[in-house]
């Protein structure tokens, strides 16, 4: 066990991965000498070299493709989009492409790939740079999805995806990279597939992933001090889902809310709400709210960006009032 | 390439606009510095002020869209500075009212169309305003600026050859400063002439030394004309990318020895020298030049920092048009929910 940052922990998940299979290439812009946008990959050129550590011309089609390609040839690469924004470009590699080969050619050829990308909000890069897309991913029958909130999982999700014999997308958040916290290599928070349970409780459930977990951890924290004990579940691995524990959680308390950053309309957090709706219906005290993003564009200006998103005070008081009926002030 | 002799008020004229990019510029720099920019994610165009020679060719009317180094082709083409440090600053009186920012300067008046921080984003949106100029018979134009990382992008293609078979009146302008972020031209082109490749779609291709300023020019006249005409053109400028891709970056995949040469090719102090030694004017002279473009980016940075941001209301508008109830915000919605429950 180390304490490291979450950035260290990609790095030594694609590290780890390389050195146990031949096989794993990376590929994407900057990945190798200039050692990734946000540092991720520095360092692996060297130790790889560049027929493993690949940096790419800007051609996202190009680079997802080529990693299919090499995938259902033997190879296992981890392709890298700089941003998820990119998944704009290179759409069609995704979901027509690497999601469906398996499945339109019969169960023939499948395309064990991962491709590693980050989103999010945090850092003013405006609307076509701080998006959250995994509404796009889960959307795609054939992709697989997982979404890392902790140091810990950074590692495992990374590892278990470069062993999946399925495409995987990771989504890592761009304002967790220095986020610090013990790794255990030997050890995942989860099982791959499986949620984590971040704080038991006993009033009600917090849904929630990536970066929002810190937001939801904080407001649980206030919220245990006004009496309010709320679990928080992680869900990491967000399709295929499981969601027997989260039905229980649900179904224990009677009372849930799924926080994320994305949009709110057509997002994960809408399908999460609709799907335990659906499976625990008779035990629910209030409805299951989402917050999430607001069903805007991502804006530069700093203080708006932080006010598009929900901020661990909004997810106390909404959470606070899920329980005691205690209106908050925005709601006067 | 040689360029002709110059012509004396508008080779003065664009060394002014060069040497006004050049303190813009700098003044972003001091702003990040200050703490006063929407984050670090600015990209400035300092090396690459030859761009001038092309901007300068262009006329009112004429329309272009930029990448997301394009402070210096909106100032060519009449940009505000003050507006534009304001929407570099994320405030309200900015270009985008704080939207945008850095990456995303638009100004409609000035046919600015937006620039664009999907790297090849803005280039096929000239081919659609060549439609529009053809099909009314303006005898407008439409510009694309990108980088030479947009080489790499599919959609370039597609473009020049919609331009080319649909004799659109358009130019695409590949501002090479050698590298896109850590990568030098070498390293993402298996073959690097790049008018080569467009003269292969059918389109009129010209390579410009990008460190003199009325060679640009020159080249840009000329393809300028041929695109009003219906004959669709390629720039490429020939430039040096003098410090970090963004204000984070301090260039450590190149040498020293390779960024104090790259710098040496610098379109501001050519033009200079080549004024002076032409006897087109004098040093005091351009020092005056020199002194009210700092004088002017000055104030614009004060602007910048002074001006208020907007109020957080803002960002519920512009997501469509007016007239269109705006998206509702969370707080409302979740309001709603709790009162109807309350109710119950
Ligand atoms: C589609 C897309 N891919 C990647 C990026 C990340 N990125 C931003 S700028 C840049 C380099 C662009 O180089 P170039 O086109 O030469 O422009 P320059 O920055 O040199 O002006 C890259 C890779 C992006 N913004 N958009
Ligand atoms: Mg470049």
């Amino acid at each position: 066990m180390t304490d490291t940052t979450y950035r260290e922990a990609i790095r030594q998940a694609l590290l780890d991965g390389m050195e146990a299979d031949r096989s794993v290439i990376l590929m994407g812009e900057e990945v190798g000498l200039y050692g990734g946008a946000y540092g991720v990959t520095k360092g692996l050129i060297d130790l790889f070299g560049a027929d493993r550590v690949i940096d790419t011309p800007i051609s996202e089609p190009a680079i997802i493709g080529a990693a299919i390609g090499a995938a259902m040839t033997g190879l296992r690469p981890v392709a890298e989009l700089m941003y998820v924004d990119f998944a704009g470009m290179a759409m069609d590699q995704i979901a027509n492409q690497a999601a469906k080969s398996r499945y339109m050619f019969g169960g023939q050829i499948g395309v064990p790939m991962v491709l590693r990308t980050q989103g999010g909000t945090g850092r003013s890069a405006a609307a076509q740079h701080s998006q959250s897309l995994e509404a796009w991913v889960m959307h795609t029958p054939g992709l697989r999805l997982v979404m890392p909130a902790t140091v810990n999982d950074a590692y495992h999700l990374l590892r278990g995806a470069m062993e999946q014999p399925d495409p995987v997308v990771v989504i890592e958040h761009k304002g967790l990279y220095t986020l610090k916290g013990a790794l255990d290599t030997a050890r995942p928070d989860a099982p791959w597939g499986q949620p984590a349970t971040r704080r038991a409780g006993r009033d009600l459930v917090i849904l929630t992933y990536s970066r929002m977990l810190h937001e939801s951890l904080a407001a649980a924290e206030r919220l245990a001090a006004a009496g309010v004990e709320a679990e928080v579940i992680d869900l990491r691995c967000l399709n295929p889902l499981d969601e027997g524990p989260l039905v229980d959680a649900v179904r224990r308390t009677g009372r849930a809310m799924v926080v994320t950053e994305a949009v709110v309309t057509g997002s994960v957090a809408s399908e999460l709400a609709a799907k335990l709706g659906e499976l625990c219906f008779d035990w629910l005290e209030e409805p299951i709210l989402r917050l999430g993003g607001e069903d805007i564009p991502i804006p530069v200006s700093p203080a708006l960006e932080r006010g598009s998103i929900p901020s661990a005070d909004l997810i106390h008081d909404t959470a606070l009032w899920l329980v005691t009926r205690k209106a908050p002030s925005w709601a006067a | 390439m040689t360029a002709a002799p110059l012509a004396n008020a508008g080779a003065l004229a664009r060394y002014r606009m060069m040497r006004r990019i050049r303190s813009f510029e700098e003044r972003v720099g001091e702003l990040f510095l200050k703490g006063g920019s929407a984050g670090s994610m600015l990209h400035l165009s300092i090396g690459e002020e030859a761009v001038v020679g092309l901007t300068d060719a262009m006329r009112d009317g004429d329309s272009f869209t930029t990448h997301h180094r394009g402070h210096g082709v909106f100032l060519g083409r009449g940009g505000d500075p003050n507006r534009m440090m304001a929407e570099i600053a994320g405030k309200e009186d900015g270009y985008c009212r704080g939207k945008g920012g850095s990456m995303h300067i638009a100004d409609r008046a000035l046919g600015h169309l937006g620039a664009n921080a999907i790297v090849g984003g803005g280039i096929p949106h000239v081919v659609g305003a060549g439609l529009t100029y053809r099909n009314r018979g303006t005898g407008q134009i439409s510009v694309a600026f990108f980088g030479d990382g947009a080489m790499s992008q599919g959609i370039l293609y597609e473009s020049m050859n919609m331009a080319a078979l649909w004799r659109l009146p358009v130019i695409f302008c590949c501002i090479n400063n050698q590298y896109g972020m850590g990568t030098r031209v070498d390293r993402s082109a298996g073959a690097r002439d790049f008018p080569a490749r467009a003269a292969a779609f059918g389109l009129a291709a010209a390579r410009a030394d990008g460190a003199q300023v009325e060679a640009v020019h020159d080249a840009a006249r000329d393809l300028v004309a041929g695109a009003r005409e219906g004959r669709p053109g390629f720039l490429e400028i020939d430039a040096y990318r003098f410090f970090g891709h963004a204000r984070m970056d301090k260039s450590p995949y190149r040498t020293p020895e390779e960024e104090a040469e790259g710098r040496l090719r610098d379109p501001v102090a050519t033009a200079r020298a080549r004024l002076l030694a032409e006897g087109q004017a004098a040093a005091p002279d351009l020092d005056r030049i020199d002194a009210e473009a700092g004088a002017e980016m000055d104030a614009a940075l004060a602007h910048a920092l002074a001006t208020p941001p907007p109020p957080l209301s803002t960002m519920f508008q512009d997501v469509y048009a007016p007239g269109t109830p705006a998206p509702r915000p969370q707080a409302a919605r979740l309001a709603a929910i709790l009162a109807e429950e309350l109710r119950a």
